[in-house]
């Protein structure tokens, strides 16, 4: 009696835990909804979308996100097509060619990039890399998307080499022995049999990366320039939606109308990771129906 | 035993929180918060420590953040005092009477904003309406001002700092309450007054503005001329008290009502010789007495 008893007390605590990442994801979501609507309502969704100015400390303040969406797309993009070639090329790199010795070496030094602090990441960029882009691309100023896109390529590469190794020694060795049996070599056998079959999960790699780089806020802050223009290449300043959060909740007064244009802000940053994160897993649910 | 150990502990540790809450208790009205402005925050620093060496028991936490920051923990009560580097905004002033609050404030020293180049920019000085085109992005390239042939890159603060404003009142509008002019939405906003300082110090390009507290040897300050004249000053004390210098202006410390007890005594000490002693040292301008 006793003992039963308690297995389910601890089975309703273990259920509670469960449930909790669920009821807080809900609430946020909620309370994110519900100051953004206000927002929407007194203010109206496209002049807010597609707006292009952003003065919230003017008299009226005037609050267009356009630039801010095309700022963090555009860092994210840039951080993208560094990290993802460069992390799918480490994670085959580990998990098929290194010698043993060298594998080790590399996988941890790969989990260790992951615990830099983003803070730490970012001040380094602003010292060293921000001087370094102007003088060697010869334009105004080191303070762009591209920094930007650069220090965030740092950020998202553990995840990728990561998540990518795990999915490409996950590929059967009988798939590798059949090409190996056909005469194919070892670089046709990883691009046409072990790249193939890992797919899926490199892709969920790629998503999960980019989905923490659009995130990220401090190391982006710091380098590159927030200037809130449209920019019109990947040299130009740019503010990201992040960044603009973070340098203006200080100032605003709960309940007012540039509190809850962050908050709708939040909303639209909530909106661009869903909708990554739902790729990622249309990927990796197909990824385990065929393993 | 070991439960014996665990409940020692257990007690010792009830009786220090038991002990410290009693004492925090006394002491609730020797605690005193003070956040804000991030241009005055050094100097509200030093004078938090030089006051409370004079009062044991008195706890001075000072943040920074930007004025806007100070003027809403004002409001949400998690500060006694709030810094400022410009006046209350009527909505602010609406927005603390729907919660039945009053600022007070009180002018304690005077800034003057020193508008930064790199050191091999040859500009020397500039009017304020050549500042005013530059902010705007009216003149982007040095030469148009006298320099060499290279494009403008615009260093400002975050719009939630004084200084942003100020500089927008000032400069951008020229004192016109009328203007809607804006800084041009190609300026970088920076995170700090160092940050700026450290781009100026390594871009030719760059120009910046930053409190006349912040002015470093490894960039050149830019002379200025007042609306109208071209007659050049450099931002000095001297000349910020004179007002010959045209960027410069009042630093504040705001209260919720009128203060009592330790926030009034802290008030009076700045206003004092001594706490304007402090000002002259931090590189601010103090006030005249005809001032007040």
């Amino acid at each position: 009696m006793n003992r039963k008893l308690i297995d389910s007390i601890i089975e309703k605590i273990i259920f509670l835990c469960g449930i909790i990442a669920i009821v807080f994801v809900v609430l946020i979501f909620g309370f994110l909804l519900k100051e953004g609507f206000y927002f929407f309502k007194d203010y109206g969704v496209f002049k807010f979308v597609l707006g292009q100015y952003w003065y919230p400390s003017s008299s009226p303040a005037v609050f267009g996100v356009f630039a801010l969406i095309i700022g963090s797309l555009l860092v994210t993009l840039g951080a993208a097509l560094i990290a993802v070639p460069l992390g799918i090329m480490t994670a085959l790199f580990i998990s098929e060619l290194a010698p043993k010795g060298v594998r080790d070496v590399l996988k941890s030094i790969v989990e260790l990039m992951a615990a830099i602090p983003s803070i730490v990441l970012g001040f380094v960029g602003m010292v060293t890399l921000v001087p370094f882009i102007r003088t060697a691309f010869n334009i105004p100023t080191g303070l762009t998307a591209f920094s930007g896109s650069i220090v965030l390529a740092f950020m998202a590469m553990p995840t990728i080499v990561s998540i990518s190794e795990d999915a490409i020694r996950s590929v059967p060795w009988s798939y590798k022995e059949g090409a190996y049996a056909l005469g194919a070599t070892k670089w046709q056998t990883i691009r046409r049999v072990v790249l193939k079959a890992a797919m899926p999960g490199i892709i969920a790699a790629v998503m999960l990366g980019i989905g923490r780089v659009i995130g990220e806020t401090m190391a982006v802050l710091m380098v590159t320039g927030n200037a809130s223009a449209i920019p019109t290449s990947i040299f130009d300043p740019v503010r990201t939606l992040t960044a603009t959060i973070a340098t203006e909740m200080g100032e605003t007064v709960r309940g007012g109308l540039h509190y809850r244009a962050l908050f709708a802000i939040g909303l639209v940053l909530f909106s661009i990771t869903f909708i990554i994160n739902f790729i990622a897993d249309l990927f990796l649910n197909k990824n385990s129906k065929k393993g | 035993m070991h439960k014996i150990k665990f409940y020692i502990v257990l007690i010792t540790f009830f009786v220090i929180f038991v002990s410290c809450s009693g004492t925090k208790r006394e002491n609730m009205s020797d605690t005193m918060q003070i956040k804000g402005s991030d241009t005055i925050v050094n100097l509200v620093q030093v004078w938090a420590e030089k006051f409370s060496q004079n009062n044991e028991n008195l706890n001075i936490g000072v943040t920074g953040g930007g004025t806007g920051t100070g003027f809403a923990a004002l409001l949400n009560n998690t500060c006694n005092i709030a810094m400022a580097s410009r006046q209350a905004e009527d909505d602010e002033i609406d927005l603390a009477k729907k919660q039945n609050k009053i600022y007070k404030e009180f002018v304690v020293g005077l800034d003057g904003l020193a508008v930064l180049v790199n050191k091999n920019n040859p500009v020397n000085n500039l009017t304020i309406e050549q500042l005013r085109d530059i902010f705007m992005a009216k003149i982007t390239n040095w030469k148009e001002v006298g320099g060499e042939d290279r494009p403008i890159v615009l260093l400002s603060r975050e719009s939630n700092s004084g200084t942003h404003m100020f500089f927008k009142e000032h400069v951008i509008r020229l004192n016109d309450e009328k203007s809607k002019d804006e800084f041009s939405l190609k300026a970088l906003l920076m995170p700090s007054s160092q940050a700026i300082v450290d781009e100026i110090s390594q871009n030719p390009n760059a120009i910046g503005y930053v409190g006349i507290g912040f002015m470093e040897s490894q960039t050149k300050t830019l002379l200025i001329s007042a609306k109208g004249t071209t007659e050049f000053f450099k931002p000095t004390i001297e000349n910020v008290m004179l007002g010959k210098y045209p960027i410069s202006r009042p630093l504040y410390l705001y209260t919720n009502g009128e203060p009592t007890g330790i926030v009034k005594k802290f008030i009076d000490y700045t206003l004092s010789p001594e706490g304007q002693k402090v000002v002259v040292e931090t590189d601010f301008v103090p006030i005249t007495t005809n001032n007040k």
